[in-house]
């Protein structure tokens, strides 16, 4: 049931989004104050990421107005995204930050989730990267030594297995490495703090860890870098990482030890999830029903923000060299991202239930 | 050496200053009022935040994350009511201290050690900073869960001669610490299907629950003042320090053992008041005082929250990974100052790291002095009759529950932990083990199974394990031994007689006994049976839990059956009698809203119970009110709407 009404969910996001775009704004005004809902605590990454954009959309927002930032932590942002589906006004005053870990639960059908995306509507999402990186003592200089990894037991600081580790685990199993996970990391900064002590011989962070914790450690011999995940084009391809240009993606890792392109239900669960995850890591929702010269004007200020050179030099450095998606871009790869046919989710299941001993 | 001068020329200008004492006194504000912590305090300077001059923005977050356990202070001493996590030891003879009319001593006593405390913290913080990196990545997941092991053998020293209901309750706050998501699994144990407990329980509810209200309701009971007797020592501000002075090698200790603590990422600051507590008890020459109001317990533990606070920020700058739920809030901070946590912190930006240093330092002498300021007149509120003070306090604390979760489980919850807590208060059963227990749950289960799959069964062979291994076991060892040779040198038999003198409350037996046996055996006999089929790694720990609630539990019931006992009432009807009405109280407030049903339960209640005067009744309601909505306005606080707030929201909109 619950699959079911995802890839409704889904289906009806997009449709929606195709319907709502084209109208033409009027003057409406957006409202004088604006709540934005962040379903995590003060000082999380999501937070961070919503207190750098409000200035911002201030900025150009039509009036000028007051962003105010709410946060509900809870539940790994189950709580307060539950409370915003439920509450939240529909006429422009309340929009929604998320993150991964509020597209993995729903992905998964996780039963705490009330929330359902066509009630929704995608205004702008933030990609990140990833890179994943290994201790300089296995003799493994770069990903076309992967080879020498085989055999090699790799200990591994993660959250849990439904966390934004998902894919990277799945790619890790993809690639045919000895991982083994080591859950109840606090974050993924404590998952670092493993490997720094070197309990964990294999560590991923995402770009903006990597590139303010990791690169000094890289530049130091303390570790070697493997491969990014590389990030999603406008056609929904997966190119080079530009923050990381000279680093392989998984797939081409992939290519150079099997010689062949990656595929089958794993390298498909692998994409999902990558989108979810790391694609569109941080996205802006408005309540589908907010009238439509409300949204115009958000996505026109949106657009503006987006342009705006001071934006784009501050974004490079708070989130790394990332275009932003917007508008119906973000809807169609979002839409696509979260829908999980019921085969692929029973494969999911399956593989975390064998690998992890973990009932979803 | 430079930049540590440079460091100190440039906090000391004006506009450094000016930023520095705003942010002290926002910390101030928000460590007085119970269950907001940094994160509200937070909310209010981040939009000034954004876009600031880095030295000067970290300066006046220093001063907010800094002072916060300096303020707190304020209600665990008068109130019993625990401000934040750090400073629950507090409670266990501040108030007690405050009941016996010298509430203006233990305060005194508390910001001075707080502040001597901060500063040691600041000290230690600048010379082990740059040596740290190595130290702190020595403490893996293996000597992190030996840590959690010492925090869990203060149990012990806090049991008050009867080691099996301290053991029966640690072990059943370890496995309510247990609810939630397992760590080593991501699998859910005992959410009964309730939303609520899927994130397990929010410590906030515990401390306020098993600490707070059960003094409350027994003050109500009473209907006395807080201080019950009036104080012979002047208005105590000069005893305080005069008692700080005579302990300062406590004060030292206690100080360089927080500050350490704080250093080591993953432990966090929840226990180093615990442990500090016991540290003094077991050093005390005279221990018959601890709990019933003895000033060491309250410098011991203040001197080491303040110096934990500094020592968090060594993870936080070094690796990013804060030490503590403030130095999680500086962090955020930081990232918004555009600062990057890490090693550049001690080479590129060292000036940036002094300057958090003399602002830390700064900040811990600028907040005790105005907390020093207040004490006189604060401490006063301890002499009015309790039932006036009844509204007030009862608001804050549902206040302070909501910030937890912000639903109405907060609220219930509350209720069902201070029913617990009274039952234990009224049996003499030892609170703080439960909360002990409970605190280092996760830790203790989370960093055991991290350790087995990191080190496989090497890990017990790790020098750092074999250290803090003796460690613990020369706390056992050695305090029966010193208290041996002191009682040998007491030659007045009756002051060693004073000393066990819980021996003979051993002897009598309540229905609150009973009712604690009997929760605790099938609330653990329901978790044996919900956890038996679950995955190996996520019912080990808590059947490790069982295992200790039922052992203990089942000692317990032997001892009272072979040794001659006294059935006695609990005398604890009327305080549960009040705790019915506050359920009822608290959803009327979850259900009128939470500001209006303020207002209307303050009058009602001072005005047909405490008797007051129509005036007084209806100037207490809405000077309440008019507190809230401040608060509301100020610091984006939620409260629960109910039926009529938006009305009464609007309409105050209106006219102001």
């Amino acid at each position: 049931m619950k699959k079911l009404s995802t890839l409704l969910g889904a289906s009806l996001l997009s449709f929606s989004c195709l319907v709502a775009a084209p109208i033409q704004a009027e003057e409406t005004q957006v409202p004088s104050t604006i709540n934005w809902t962040i379903p995590f605590g003060v000082g999380g990454g999501t937070d961070v990421w919503a207190r750098f954009i409000a200035p911002h959309l201030t900025k150009n927002l039509e009036g000028n107005p007051t962003v105010v930032i709410k946060n509900q932590p809870g539940g790994g942002s189950i709580t307060g995204t539950n409370l915003f589906y439920k509450r939240a006004k529909d006429n422009g005053q309340d929009i929604l930050g998320t993150s991964a870990s509020t597209l993995f639960p729903f992905m998964l059908g996780d039963k705490r989730v009330r929330y359902n995306f066509d009630k929704w509507l995608p205004l702008m999402a933030s990609p990140t990267g990833g890179v994943v990186y290994v201790q300089p003592n296995l003799g493994v200089k770069s990903a076309a030594d992967i080879n020498k990894l085989d055999g090699v037991t790799l200990p591994f600081g993660s959250q849990g297995p439904t966390r934004l580790e998902l894919p990277v685990l799945i790619a890790f199993e993809m690639l045919g490495l000895d991982v083994k996970p080591v859950f109840g990391m606090k974050s993924r900064g404590a998952g670092r703090l493993a490997f720094e002590r070197g309990e964990a011989k294999i560590d991923f962070q995402t770009s903006s860890a990597y590139l303010n914790s990791v690169v000094d450690l890289v530049n130091n011999d303390k570790a070697v870098p493997l491969f990014s995940l590389g990030v999603l084009n406008k056609e929904g391809k997966v190119v080079r990482d530009p923050a990381f240009p000279d680093l392989p993606t998984f797939q081409e890792v992939y290519f150079e030890k099997y010689g062949k392109q990656p595929s089958g239900e794993a390298y498909e669960a692998y994409s999902k999830f990558l989108a979810a995850g790391f694609a569109f890591q941080k996205v802006i929702f408005i309540p589908a029903d907010t009238p439509s010269d409300v949204i115009a004007a958000y996505r026109k200020g949106i657009n503006a923000m987006l342009k705006d050179p001071t934006f784009i030099k501050e974004s490079a450095v708070q989130v790394g060299p990332y275009v932003n998606v917007e508008g119906i871009d973000a809807a169609q790869h979002l839409s696509n991202a979260l829908n999980i046919s019921p085969d692929l989710y029973k494969w999911v299941a399956q593989w975390l239930k064998t690998k992890f001993d973990y009932t979803l | 050496m430079i930049e540590f001068l440079s460091a100190l020329d440039q906090i000391l200008s004006i506009g450094h200053l000016t930023y520095l004492i705003t942010g002290v006194l926002v910390g101030l504000v928000v460590g007085i009022i119970p269950g907001l912590g940094g994160i509200a305090g937070m909310s209010l300077l981040l939009p000034f935040l954004y876009g600031m001059e880095p030295s000067v923005g970290l300066g006046m977050l220093m001063g907010l994350v800094a002072v916060i356990p300096t303020g707190d202070t304020f209600t665990s001493v008068l109130m019993g009511i625990p401000g934040s996590s750090s400073s629950q030891a507090t409670v266990m003879d501040g108030f007690p201290l405050a009941k016996k009319g010298q509430a203006a001593r233990a305060l005194s006593a508390a910001f001075l050690s707080s502040m001597i405390g901060g500063v040691v913290g600041a000290i230690v913080l600048s010379v082990f900073i740059l040596v740290a990196r190595p130290v702190v990545l020595a403490f893996s997941s293996a000597e992190l869960f030996m840590l959690t092991l010492l925090g869990l053998s203060v149990v012990a020293a806090l049991s008050g001669g009867n080691l099996y209901k301290g053991l029966a309750a640690c072990g059943f706050g370890l496995l309510v610490g247990t609810i939630g998501g397992a760590p080593a699994t991501g699998e859910f144990r005992f959410t009964l299907d309730i939303d609520y407990l899927y994130d397990g329980i929010p410590l906030v509810i515990v401390g306020l629950g098993i600490f707070a209200l059960p003094e409350i309701v027994s003050l109500l009971v009473k209907d006395t003042a807080i201080a019950s007797s009036k104080n012979k020592l002047g208005h105590g501000l000069g005893q305080g320090f005069k008692d700080v002075f005579a302990n300062l090698p406590l004060v030292g200790k206690s100080s360089v053992f927080g500050s350490l603590i704080g250093a080591i990422p993953g432990l966090g600051g929840s226990v180093v008041d615990w442990m500090t507590y016991s540290f003094a008890l077991n050093s005390s020459k005279d221990t018959s005082q601890f709990g019933k109001g003895e000033i060491r317990g309250v410098i011991a533990p203040e001197s080491a929250n303040n110096a934990c606070a500094s020592g968090s920020m060594i993870p936080t700058i070094l690796f990013g990974v804060p030490g503590s739920g403030s130095a999680a809030v500086f962090l955020g901070g930081m990232l918004l100052l555009g600062i990057q946590p890490g090693v550049s912190m001690i080479s590129t930006h060292l000036d940036l790291t002094y300057t958090i240093i003399w602002s830390l330092a700064m900040a811990n002498i600028l907040g005790a002095i105005f907390c020093i300021c207040f004490t006189r007149p604060i401490s006063l509120l301890t002499y009015i009759k309790f039932s006036i003070l009844t509204p007030i306090i009862l608001t804050l604390i549902l206040f302070a529950a909501y910030q937890a979760t912000r639903s109405l489980g907060d609220f219930i919850l509350l209720g069902v932990v201070a029913s617990l807590g009274i039952l234990m208060k009224g049996a003499n059963w030892p609170r703080p083990a439960f909360l002990i227990g409970f605190v280092l749950s996760s830790g203790a289960e989370n960093y055991f199974f991290q350790s087995i799959q990191f080190y496989g069964t090497s890990w017990f062979s790790r020098p750092g394990v074999i250290i803090i291994a003796a460690l613990i076991v020369i706390g056992f060892v050695l305090p029966p031994i010193l208290k041996k040779r002191k009682e040998a040198k007491l030659a007045d038999a009756s002051d060693a007689e004073k000393a066990v003198a819980p021996a003979e409350e051993k002897q009598t037996m309540s229905y609150a006994d009973l009712a604690i046996v009997a929760v605790f055996a099938v609330c653990g006999g329901y978790a044996l049976f919900d956890v038996w089929d679950m995955a190996k790694l996520t019912r080990s720990f808590p059947i490790i839990a069982i295992a200790i609630v039922l052992f203990s539990v089942v000692m317990v019931i032997f001892k009272s059956v072979r040794e001659k006992h006294q059935m006695t009432a609990a005398g604890l009807t009327p305080n549960l009698v009040y705790i019915a009405g506050f359920f009822g109280i608290a959803y009327g407030y979850y259900l009128f809203g939470f500001i209006c049903t303020t207002f209307v339960f303050s009058l009602v209640f001072l005005r047909l119970i405490a008797k007051a005067s129509y005036i007084k009744s209806t100037t207490i309601a809405v000077c309440l009110v008019i507190f809230l909505v401040t608060l509301g306005r100020v610091m984006h606080v939620d409260y629960p709407e109910g039926m009529f707030d938006e009305y009464l929201l609007n309409a105050i909109r209106l006219i102001v």
